[in-house]
């Protein structure tokens, strides 16, 4: 068993457990997107950061990636933590600006406005579609491709993937690529707004021809419409 | 298409068709054919039991790879930050400009490919442009049109498109 | 080859110019390379074996000489005449009049340009004076494909003090007494890393030298691993024996292929040499090193980074802890270092950690080997010892500043780093200082700016580099440099607001807290630093819709001072655009809606009559 103290209180955690295991055990909320109990970790979304260690060497960690360790001093709500994690939500909503799941996270910690022009990728990047279809569904279809601003989300030379089993997993699990809740104003009372939308295959094609929405990311219905022409 | 296969076998025999060689294969097959064709990625992913998409994860990665051809000529303009500090971006805006292509891209002919790289470590030689290996330091705008001149003497210096 | 055949081989290349015989030693750098030098070399060759004077002298390319702004160069020793921008056409005179006749060629000496004189001697040459190059040194003297050279210069011999008289926790100690500290970049003490690889209790463990060198404008790396590798080896081989490993690799980025080849070589002559492999100097000791490529990512010199590529997986950072010293590759504790801090090992154990500490300062022992390049006079490879102020690397050994202009800044660090501007010049160069300057040593890269750099330029310039070469993973790095480079950019253009200051530094916090890996924790000092001390050029740009430095394209304009133009028709010809009116021997007028701002006026205007406004 390792000791630590969290927020002042003093844990215990076993081995092996990261610094969110610990707090989940014990009931401390710390927000996360990146974070699926049933899949590998990633740590990309920075929204778990925890400050660790006290005085001028402090600094803030991912708590889904950072081992619990012996001795170690955690604050979870610490000014830093909070202002870091309102600008991820920030940039997170600069690039996503219709997903319910980030809209939620922005009114719950405080984040009214966003600064940076607003660039509609409807992904953050987060990876859960990618770890989804490896670790949970067994397939290959989809991974990251290049790196930096440039780093998208697709199929093997963004074409129809052989792997793609047409399961549904990555739709399900995106937390971006949902819009937002229509409130009062929906149209029917069932409006499914906040739920993913239709795939743009059918426009083209009698039946669904991939699961990914926004047909321009996967490039499937693009590139098979191209052919076809 | 089957020559490309073979050559990729000859390359995954030469590394012991390890996985953790998977770069330096790849960097032969960039060597070989100037780019990563399909094919050869299919290959290397089914003979080193990797995704495809994992190799192509990598492929993607790193700057010395390249999905698409390259031309026959390839243009490197240094962007270090010495040859940046030495007026490196003008070179390039010049050679853009001679070329209509912007850095990355290939021309229409096929004849050059125009990239950029953080740095040769020539620093004394800033601005350098490297045209299929040959160092042309201390680059001057009017420099740009002299070289390309070079490669295609029956044409004007501006490249129809 | 055993100790005393090695030791043999030492006396009979005791001195590595015989007293009779003159060697012609031609620097084979990278840098030279693009100078021409290997046909230098063949034509010397060629020369000395028409006129028969082979008994009389040799020719030996070497590793960089690290003057590399009068490449060609060439030293004749024993003496050491040095000789710049030698020429083709200048070998057969340097034949005649230097080798044969015993006489000096005026015109290719190094001419001081503070007194005018003209200096013979390498070591007198003001670039060379004030340096103390105790590792790159041998660099010129050396022909890097040949081990016997090295062993003529006492090579390999601290090797066999490690291996027969001390013990693993010995070496150790002499490195953590030492101070030496990693030359990488982020300077954690050397000692305590090998310790920490040590104490595991795993009996699989490996030795990692990491050639990646990613930042732009630093060139040491390379020139060291192609100009004497054998140091490398020989201090992987005593670091493998203390840390207990059997396996080490040199990493070496794919951009140098000079480098690559010629520590291939040298391995293979290690081994035959019985250097490498089972049994070494006929000891229990048994060490392999093999060599992997990068393939052109900045991230990948990241040390889990780079481990994980030598994996052949894909080259992005991880969680630390676990560290490498704990988990490295393959899970196995791993000792990685930078390329100089390896070639620091051996002169460690054969001079001893006292005469080692006592070079430097308190906090930063030893030598440190930087490129200094930009807007200098003397380009090229220095080594002084930490402490040593950037005025003097700048002004004593760099010459000043091209073309008389004025010192603005210099930026070290690479990407990681910041600009230390004038004011700061007197700060002696070790870690503490620069990174308490906001800057930090980094791989040793050093950017001298004159006045005619813009700050905001250099911030965007550094913030395009990073957004191109995160790895992607964390948001607050992808997309962070991103936005920051979005909002410099602006900026630039002549689109900055009220405002844009203060979220550029709420988005640079943010950006350096919640990065994981050093990459992203450093993508703000670019910006901050230029934001610390150039604080009214961005006030410039963003209030007044000015470059002061006439770079940002939107905010400056091409003209023609009416005095100096001589209608000559030069400028017009060339202006891509058409943007120049005029006739012969009549002033030439510039359209500033058409003109593009390509600047290829300016180069080729000779009466200096168009400037930047």
């Amino acid at each position: 068993m390792i000791t630590l103290k969290i927020n002042g209180l003093e844990v215990k955690a076993e081995e092996g457990w990261t610094l969110l295991d610990t707090a989940k055990f014990y009931g401390l909320e710390i927000p996360t997107l990146c974070y699926h109990e049933g899949l590998s970790i990633y740590g990309g979304c920075r929204l778990c950061l925890v400050e660790i260690g006290e005085g001028p060497g402090a600094k803030l960690v991912s708590s889904c990636t950072y081992p619990a360790e012996e001795g170690l001093i955690v604050r979870t709500d610490t000014r830093r933590v909070i202002e870091t994690r309102r600008m991820m939500i920030e940039l997170m909503l600069s690039i996503a600006p219709n997903s319910k799941v980030i809209q939620d996270l922005a009114s719950k910690f405080g984040v009214t406005k966003v600064r940076f022009k607003i660039r509609n990728e409807e992904c953050v990047y987060c990876g859960l579609c990618v770890r989804i279809c490896r670790e949970q569904m067994d397939g290959r279809a989809i991974g990251f491709q290049n790196r930096g601003y440039k780093r998208k989300i697709s199929t093997p030379f963004d074409m129809r993937s052989e792997e793609c089993r047409l399961c549904g997993g990555c739709i399900y699990i995106c937390p971006a690529c949902q819009l937002r809740c229509q409130g009062p104003e929906a149209e029917t009372a069932v409006c499914n707004a906040c739920l993913t939308m239709d795939p743009t295959c059918l426009d083209h094609y009698e039946d669904l021809q991939c699961w990914m929405y926004d047909a321009g990311r996967c490039g499937t219905c693009v590139q098979e419409e191209k052919q076809s022409k | 298409m089957q020559d490309q296969i073979e050559r990729v076998h000859s390359f995954l025999k030469k590394h012991k068709t390890q996985k953790r060689a998977l770069i330096a294969i790849l960097q032969d097959i960039q060597a070989e054919f100037n780019y990563l064709p399909q094919v050869c990625l299919k290959t290397v992913a089914s003979s080193l039991s990797i995704n495809l998409i994992d190799v192509i994860s990598i492929a993607t990665f790193y700057r010395a790879f390249s999905l698409k051809p390259r031309g026959q000529h390839l243009i490197t303009i240094c962007l270090g930050t010495a040859c940046h500090v030495r007026g490196g971006p003008k070179i390039l805006d010049e050679f853009e400009r001679k070329l209509n292509i912007k850095a990355g891209e290939t021309t229409k002919d096929g004849q050059f490919t125009l990239e950029t790289v953080n740095c040769l470590g020539a620093c004394a030689l800033g601005p350098i442009a490297v045209i299929d290996g040959n160092y042309h330091g201390q680059m001057k705008i009017r420099t740009v049109d002299i070289l390309l001149k070079k490669f295609r003497p029956e044409k004007r210096s501006n490249v129809q498109q | 080859m055993n100790k005393k055949k090695s030791e043999k081989s030492r006396a009979e290349v005791s001195k590595p110019h015989h007293k009779q015989k003159a060697t012609i030693t031609i620097c084979s750098g990278t840098g030279c390379h693009a100078y021409g030098c290997l046909k230098v070399a063949q034509a010397f060759k060629n020369e000395i074996k028409k006129q028969n004077l082979q008994k009389l002298v040799e020719v030996r390319t070497t590793g960089c000489h690290g003057f590399c702004e009068r490449g060609p160069i060439v030293v004749i020793q024993p003496q050491g005449i040095f000789y710049q921008k030698i020429q083709l056409k200048d070998v057969k005179e340097v034949i005649s009049e230097t080798i044969k006749n015993k006489k000096i060629i005026d015109r290719h000496l190094y001419v001081d340009p503070n007194t005018g004189k003209k200096i013979v001697f390498e070591k007198d040459v003001p670039f060379y004076k004030k340096q103390k190059r105790i590792i790159f040194g041998n660099n010129g003297l050396i022909d890097p494909t040949e081990i016997k050279d090295y062993f003529a210069m006492n090579g390999y011999s601290a090797l066999a003090k490690a291996l027969k008289n001390m013990r693993p926790q010995q070496i150790i100690e002499e490195i953590k007494k030492s101070g030496l500290r990693g030359r990488g970049g982020a300077g954690f003490p050397t000692g305590l890393k090998w310790e920490a690889t040590k104490k595991s209790s795993e009996a699989v463990k490996y030795v990692v030298c990491n050639c990646d060198e990613g930042d732009p404008g630093a060139y040491m790396d390379r020139s060291l691993l192609e100009g004497n590798p054998h140091s490398v080896i020989e201090g992987m081989l005593i670091g493998a024996y203390a840390i207990g490993a059997k396996e080490g690799f040199i990493y070496v980025r794919e951009e140098y292929p000079l480098a690559v080849e010629n520590i291939a070589i040298a391995i293979k002559q290690a081994r035959e040499n019985k250097l490498l492999g089972k049994n070494i100097m006929g000891t229990n000791f048994s060490f392999n090193i093999s060599i992997s490529k990068g393939a052109g990512a900045f991230v990948s010199g990241e040390e889990t980074a780079l481990l994980a590529c030598i994996e052949g997986k894909l080259g992005i950072p991880h969680q630390r802890p676990p560290y490498p010293a704990q988990k490295g590759l393959w899970g196995k504790p791993t000792n990685i270092n930078n390329v100089e801090t390896w070639a620091n090992v051996p002169i460690i154990i054969n001079k001893g950690a006292n005469w080692f500490s006592r070079i430097g300062t308190n906090g930063s022992k030893g030598t440190k080997i930087f490129s200094l390049v930009g807007k200098i006079n003397n380009t090229g490879l220095v080594e002084v010892p930490m402490g040593m102020t950037l005025r003097e690397i700048v002004f004593d050994i760099g010459g000043g500043i091209l073309g008389g202009k004025k010192f603005k800044a210099v930026q070290t660090g690479g990407p990681s780093g910041g600009c230390i501007p004038k004011k700061l010049l007197d700060l002696p160069i070790d870690y503490e200082s620069l990174t308490r300057a906001g800057s930090m040593m980094g791989s040793g890269g050093m950017i001298v700016m004159d006045e005619n750099n813009c700050m905001v330029d250099v911030a965007k310039y550094f913030l395009n580099f990073l957004r191109d070469e995160s790895c992607g993973k964390c948001i607050s790095c992808r997309e962070g440099t991103q936005r920051m480079w979005e909002i410099v950019k602006e900026i630039s253009e002549g689109n900055g607001q009220e405002g844009d200051v203060k979220l550029l530094e709420e988005l640079a916090r943010s950006v350096k807290d919640a990065s994981m890996c050093g990459l992203g924790q450093t993508a703000a000092n670019p910006v901050l630093s230029t934001l610390r001390y150039f604080k009214k050029e961005y006030e410039a740009h963003i209030k007044d819709k000015k470059c002061p430095a006439g770079v940002c394209v939107n905010l400056i304009r091409y003209l023609v001072i009416p005095k100096k133009c001589t209608g000559c028709l030069a400028c017009l010809r060339i202006c891509p655009s058409e943007a120049i009116s005029g006739e012969l021997k009549k002033v030439h007028v510039i359209d500033t809606q058409k003109c593009i701002k390509c600047g290829a006026c300016f180069e080729t205007c000779k009466f200096n009559a168009i400037r930047i406004e």
